[in-house]
């Protein structure tokens, strides 16, 4: 092919952005269109960069709105092109029929959504809203922690993605400004190490597949609509992560670096343990092993892959703990947050009886500190030392005003 | 752990200051971070950006930070601002003023009995770069004060950083460092 490769340093200084833009050019991806938005915004502005200076064999296309973008992502993928896109918040949420479009057409295109707050108020920086805000429209979700993650997923997602028995759009998350500009160490693969572990595209129902001619983006009513969510839904629940757990296995191989769906942290023998997302686990692993330095045995369990479910896995990670937090970066608007609720559906029929307590976090950007989650470490003791919860079921962390509790 | 808190404003280079810092460090083994604070992002705001420096990955990502050093790279922020907040009794500040040390502890009384260095880097900018850009000789600075680097390793890291620059600009921006390295006081 007619590109150029670049050297890479054994680690780069990446933030979340460049590492995701790295990842796409290794992956060659053919078609990115896009309309940026603010924290997504380097990634095509980076793969545009590499497209102009030769370093991939692909088309940019820009794009009058997200609901375009996407669209253009779809009709490219639908022809059979290697595909990929980023987006954040407002442009997410312009982009949320389209998004469904490609999963019911089961379509491989891999989205880096770099999460920020929705609107009203307005606001730039990182909180899971949108994340959240799409998790039932068939797409499948990976959650990156720091900027070398957001490397490894990117590569991994297309693997996923594009297998033939999956055929399933798969979202990359990483937090707003806390990933996507935080700069780290990443360990980058060679140009040819990345692109031998993504794999030479092989598109199944192509349109520009002149022989085999096929219709793509239908009408059914209900004669057939039912039976293909079911069939959607079907091979999200039994097929795609066996293909992960597979996809994770190769790259552990590959790289020594271990992913799996449910991230546990001193989970062994933790009597307390924090359930969160992004960065934030990051953070709680360290206040968790200064915890234990207290006599606190703390744990932290990550969400590595938030659709499909990781359903068993969950409560296979929190089976022998007493007080469980359930974090969420995501106002639930007049309900429990969704991670309490993921969490006690996954423990409802078992026979954990470990206490659970949900908390709002970090909304708009808002710091969450390791003070904030010593005090919660220790609030989770104290529920343990009792025997029940002894707060409301559900609090916030750092907000201003009057304490607020409900539940 | 070493903390590094960035005062600037918007287009002023602290957070290319702070990756460039980041990625230098980076060469040597240690694990870096480095991020900013952009607020509304319009040029000339008062912002922040950060430093985190360890022997281990750095798995900290809270934004709130008490500073083994503050790097004030617009001389007005050390005045209209609180530079020393959640300051330890150990934070050095390496302060860019045409002020002496002296003048600058009068009209910022905050930063009476704090190790305060100070350094010229708009004139030092202004006059090799040829534009008010004072992130590359606050880090000749911090080389003097902290003793982190020799100056020619540092300097030889900064060109690979600046790498994609004209050599006109690189070859400035190393008398820059120099010259702050040599003036710090």
């Amino acid at each position: 092919m007619a590109f150029q490769k670049m050297e890479l340093k054994d680690i780069e200084v990446w933030d979340g952005n460049r590492a995701a833009a790295q990842a796409l050019r290794q992956a060659q991806v053919d078609v990115v269109a896009a309309y940026p938005i603010t924290p997504s915004t380097p990634i095509v502005e980076g793969y545009a960069q590499f497209t102009a200076d030769g370093y991939v064999e692909g088309e940019f296309v820009m794009v009058e709105s997200e609901h375009a973008a996407m669209s253009a992502c779809i009709g490219a993928a639908a022809a059979g092109g290697r595909v990929a896109t980023a987006t954040s918040s407002q442009g997410l949420a312009l982009m949320s029929e389209t998004l469904y479009q490609a999963s019911g057409m089961r379509l491989p295109i891999v989205l880096n959504l770099v999460n920020r707050a929705l609107a009203s108020p307005l606001n730039v920086n990182g909180d899971h809203s949108d994340m959240y805000m799409i998790r039932d429209s068939g797409w499948i979700q990976f959650d990156a922690y720091c900027p070398q993650e957001v490397y490894d997923l990117n590569l991994m997602a297309f693997k996923v993605s594009e297998d033939h028995d999956i055929r399933l759009p798969v979202i990359v998350n990483q937090d707003g400004f806390m990933t996507s500009h935080t700069a780290q160490g990443v360990r980058p693969l060679s140009d040819d190490e990345a692109y031998a572990f993504v794999g030479e595209y092989n598109p199944m129902n192509d349109m520009l597949d002149f022989e085999h001619p096929v219709t793509h983006g239908v009408q059914t009513e209900e004669d057939w609509h039912f039976e293909h969510k079911a069939r959607q839904h079907n091979d999200l629940m039994t097929k795609a992560m066996p293909k992960i757990l597979e996809v994770f296995a190769d790259f552990e191989k590959q790289t020594g670096r271990k992913y799996n769906p449910v991230e546990k942290y001193d989970m062994d023998d933790a009597d307390v343990c924090v359930v969160c997302m992004g960065s934030s686990v990051e953070t709680a692993r360290e206040v968790a092993s200064e915890m234990r330095a207290n006599g606190i045995k703390a744990g932290v369990v990550g969400l590595r892959v938030v659709r499909p479910i990781p359903f068993f896995e969950i409560a296979d990670a929190l089976k022998d703990v007493k007080a469980i937090a359930a974090l969420d970066r995501s106002s639930p608007n007049g309900a429990a947050g969704m991670l309490f609720n993921e969490i006690a559906g996954a423990l409802f029929n078992t026979n954990t009886k470990a206490l659970l307590s949900g908390y709002v976090y970090g909304l708009g950007g808002r710091d969450l500190t390791k003070a904030h989650l010593v005090a919660l470490y220790n609030e989770l003791q104290a529920n343990a030392d009792a025997g029940k919860v002894t707060t409301q079921l559900q609090q916030f962390i750092g907000v201003r005003g009057p304490k607020l509790a409900f539940l | 752990m070493l903390e590094i808190r960035w005062h600037s404003r918007a287009g002023q280079g602290a957070v290319t200051g702070a990756k460039g810092l980041a990625d230098v460090i980076s060469t040597t083994g240690k694990h870096v971070q480095a991020f900013a604070f952009y607020g509304s992002a319009k040029r000339g705001a008062a912002m922040t950006a950060y430093n985190r420096v360890d022997d281990k990955v750095v798995m900290n990502h809270e934004k709130y930070m008490r500073p083994d050093y503050v790097f004030v790279i617009d001389p007005a922020l050390a005045i209209t601002t609180d530079v020393t907040i959640n300051h330890k009794d150990s934070t050095k500040y390496i302060i860019t003023t045409h002020l002496s040390t002296e003048e600058l502890k009068k009209v910022q009384p905050k930063l009476e009995g704090k190790e305060v260095y100070t350094v010229d880097c708009i004139t030092i900018a202004n006059e090799t770069i040829g534009r008010a850009i004072p992130n590359t000789p606050m880090l000749g600075a911090f080389m003097k004060v902290s003793g982190m680097y020799d100056i020619e390793f540092f300097k030889e890291s900064m060109k690979r950083v600046l790498g994609k620059l004209p050599q006109k600009i690189i070859d400035a921006n190393m008398f820059a460092i120099q010259r702050a390295y040599d003036e710090v006081k």
